[in-house]
């Protein structure tokens, strides 16, 4: 039992790293309506940004925090060069700008800093909590109060403030958001500015458990992307009950079903992305859209 | 066909068949096999151009159906002793099998979300080649002896098995030409164009999309079963996400939508990315991507299109004096579905 409730805590750790990169994904999703197959690379810029900084000799939540704030910054960037020309574009084009973007950004990474395995210091090392027989580690706590004061800030921003209320405007109508006046593309720039800070949360969150590369992120994203599909891709809520579940489902799964083992811990992503694509497209928590022909 | 268009398809077949003959004499063995390898990129891109060209679906996990072919052509031959040359078609039918599985639940999908699950899958594959170690060799792979020319050809192992491949690759872009100049080709822009009024027009777009689905990853996996051969070595790590990416990456530049852009994809693959990282390592990577992004957004037909675009200006420019060119269906429905201004200009020069 102890082994289980060991794991559901292993699990619900992933699960919220997992939360925050598919809340990234959530937020570009909803400002511009593609899945961003640059998320993962993005993080992973903003991983090495912060480890830079550490290494000049910044504290490392300082690092954290202007990796999160020149991240937002960065996004704005892509989304101005690289999205807004194709936000009308058919699919095709779409895929093939983002996943140009993967590639390019990832060699860009490798490019500056190298292919070397750099360690990144975990801000909640020294916190350790004793409850019984089960011990809750610092990061535990740690990664949960993030993701906690993440939702409370983001519920804030969107749900009380006359910015928040613009941009969920301009990502739900457009059209109709221009007309009263909302500068709409400031709006989306915003939206994908959000969702690279967030992606920049899950980097510095999950680069102590791994190690900051190029490919560090590969592993990362699949997740997201199964968390932010089982959710669906326009539902905040569905993106963090959708990370729980995922992290929690991989790591159950490694542990209870030899079959899995650590190996194929990847295939239940595949799994769950396929059963969720098949049997409900837009997620467990998405909105269903009808399509006039 | 008219009989001058006929005399100009013989003369291109004929002019291509001397080029390919005379490659394996001309050059070193080394550079030979990168022809070879481009021959066997070259088909796989094919593939990947039916499906995600012509019907429309895109698929970033070609990758996985050309590491299926490689993976039955080196278990077939190194573990139950097949000859290599029946193991190829062999391959070709577990890929084509592969093919039908997973088409038919992951065509249901549309769109982004396809790309989504085909990327899932090219993630999911290495592991698993890494898991069922008995039978796939795990990490290590398997090791299959190159092919080696019979005694009467007089050929070094190199030269034969680019003869090989290139027969092969002129038998499924035979075949691709024909399938896709005709009803398949047409039924499945208009299913990619519109799908209702496909339907409407009686095609049943989930029928074609599985079949050509099918289709393409028999190609992909007769390309994965010859680079076995040509390589004589497969493992997990040869078959990344980059490689199916690479397809993708090779089949826009190429141009999707064209049979002949596969070769202008074989050869990108092949020598752009070798070239870039000489310069640095991560530079490869770099190219690749901006060229893909560069490539969308300049040439959408690709570097196909550019050269329909050049002979067809040319053409125009031919026949102005004497009588009205006819605009041909099949080169008007290749353009894309967003009109770029090139393209609109072309369809004004062609007037």
């Amino acid at each position: 039992m102890l082994l289980f409730f060991q794991q559901l805590i292993e699990g619900l750790m992933s699960g919220a790293i997992y939360a925050s990169l598919a809340l990234a994904l959530v937020f570009s999703h909803r400002s511009t309506n593609v899945v961003n197959f640059a998320q993962g690379e993005m993080a992973m810029l903003s991983t090495f940004f912060a480890w830079q900084l550490i290494e000049w000799g910044l504290p490392v939540y300082a690092a954290m925090a202007a990796s999160v704030v020149v991240s937002f910054v960065g996004g704005g960037i892509l989304y101005v060069v690289f999205v807004k020309p194709i936000a009308r574009a058919p699919a095709l084009t779409v895929v093939t700008v983002l996943i140009g973007l993967f590639i390019a950004l990832n060699s860009l990474g490798g490019f500056v800093w190298g292919y070397l395995n750099r360690a990144f210091p975990s801000p909640f090392a020294g916190w350790k909590v004793q409850w019984g027989a089960l011990t809750l580690s610092g990061e535990f706590i740690g990664i949960a109060a993030v993701l906690l004061a993440t939702l409370l800030v983001l519920f804030l921003v969107f749900e009380h403030t006359r910015l928040g209320l613009a941009m969920r405007a301009a990502a739900a109508a457009p059209e109709q958001s221009r007309l009263v006046g909302i500068p709409v593309e400031w709006m989306l720039l915003a939206g994908w500015g959000v969702a690279a800070a967030l992606g920049a949360i899950a980097g510095v969150l999950i680069a102590p458990r791994l190690f900051v590369s190029p490919g560090m992120m590969l592993g990362v994203v699949i997740y997201a992307f199964a968390a932010a599909t089982l959710g669906g891709f326009d539902s905040v809520l569905g993106a963090v009950i959708g990370g729980l579940v995922v992290g929690v489902a991989e790591n159950m799964a490694a542990t209870y079903v030899p079959w899995i083992g650590a190996d194929l811990k990847v295939v239940v992503a595949l799994v769950i992305i396929f059963a969720t694509l098949l049997v409900r497209p837009s997620g467990l928590f998405g909105r269903t859209t009808v399509v006039r022909v | 066909m008219s009989s001058s268009g006929l005399r100009r398809t013989l003369l291109g077949v004929a002019a291509f068949a001397l080029l390919a003959g005379f490659v394996p004499f001309r050059f070193s063995s080394y550079g030979l096999d990168q022809v070879t390898l481009v021959l066997i990129y070259a088909m796989a891109i094919l593939g990947l151009n039916m499906v995600s060209g012509y019907a429309g679906a895109i698929s970033l996990g070609h990758g996985a159906f050309f590491a299926i072919g490689a993976y039955a052509e080196a278990i077939l031959v190194h573990r139950y002793g097949f000859s290599p040359y029946v193991a190829i078609p062999c391959a070709s039918a577990v890929a084509w099998i592969a093919g039908l599985a997973f088409g038919f639940p992951a065509l249901r999908l549309r769109g982004l979300y396809l790309a989504l699950g085909t990327l899932a899958i090219a993630m999911s594959l290495p592991p698993l080649l890494k898991r069922f170690e008995g039978f796939t060799g795990g990490h290590t792979g398997i090791v299959v002896e190159t092919l080696s020319a019979p005694k009467w050809s007089h050929m070094s192992g190199s030269q034969w098995t680019y003869f090989l491949v290139l027969a092969i690759a002129a038998l499924l872009f035979a075949v691709a030409w024909r399938l896709l100049g005709g009803a398949l080709g047409r039924a499945l822009l208009a299913t990619r164009d519109h799908e209702i009024v496909a339907q409407v027009m009686g095609v049943d777009p989930t029928r074609y999309l599985t079949l050509t689905f099918a289709l393409s990853s028999l190609y992909a996996g007769t390309a994965g079963a010859l680079y076995t051969l040509a390589i004589g070595f497969v493992s997990p790590d040869s078959f990344t996400l980059m490689l199916g990416l690479g397809f993708f990456v090779g089949g826009v530049v190429g141009g999707l939508t064209s049979v002949w852009g596969a070769i202008f994809g074989g050869l990108f693959l092949q020598y752009v990315p070798v070239w870039a990282s000489d310069i640095d390592k991560a530079l490869g990577g770099f190219v690749y991507g901006a060229t893909l992004i560069a490539s969308m957004l300049l040439m959408p037909e690709g570097l196909a299109g550019v050269g329909r675009r050049l002979a067809a200006r040319w053409h125009a420019r031919a026949a102005a004096g004497t009588k009205a060119t006819t605009t041909r269906i099949t080169s008007a429905s290749t353009t894309p579905i967003t009109s770029t201004p090139l393209a609109s200009a072309e369809r004004k020069g062609a007037r």
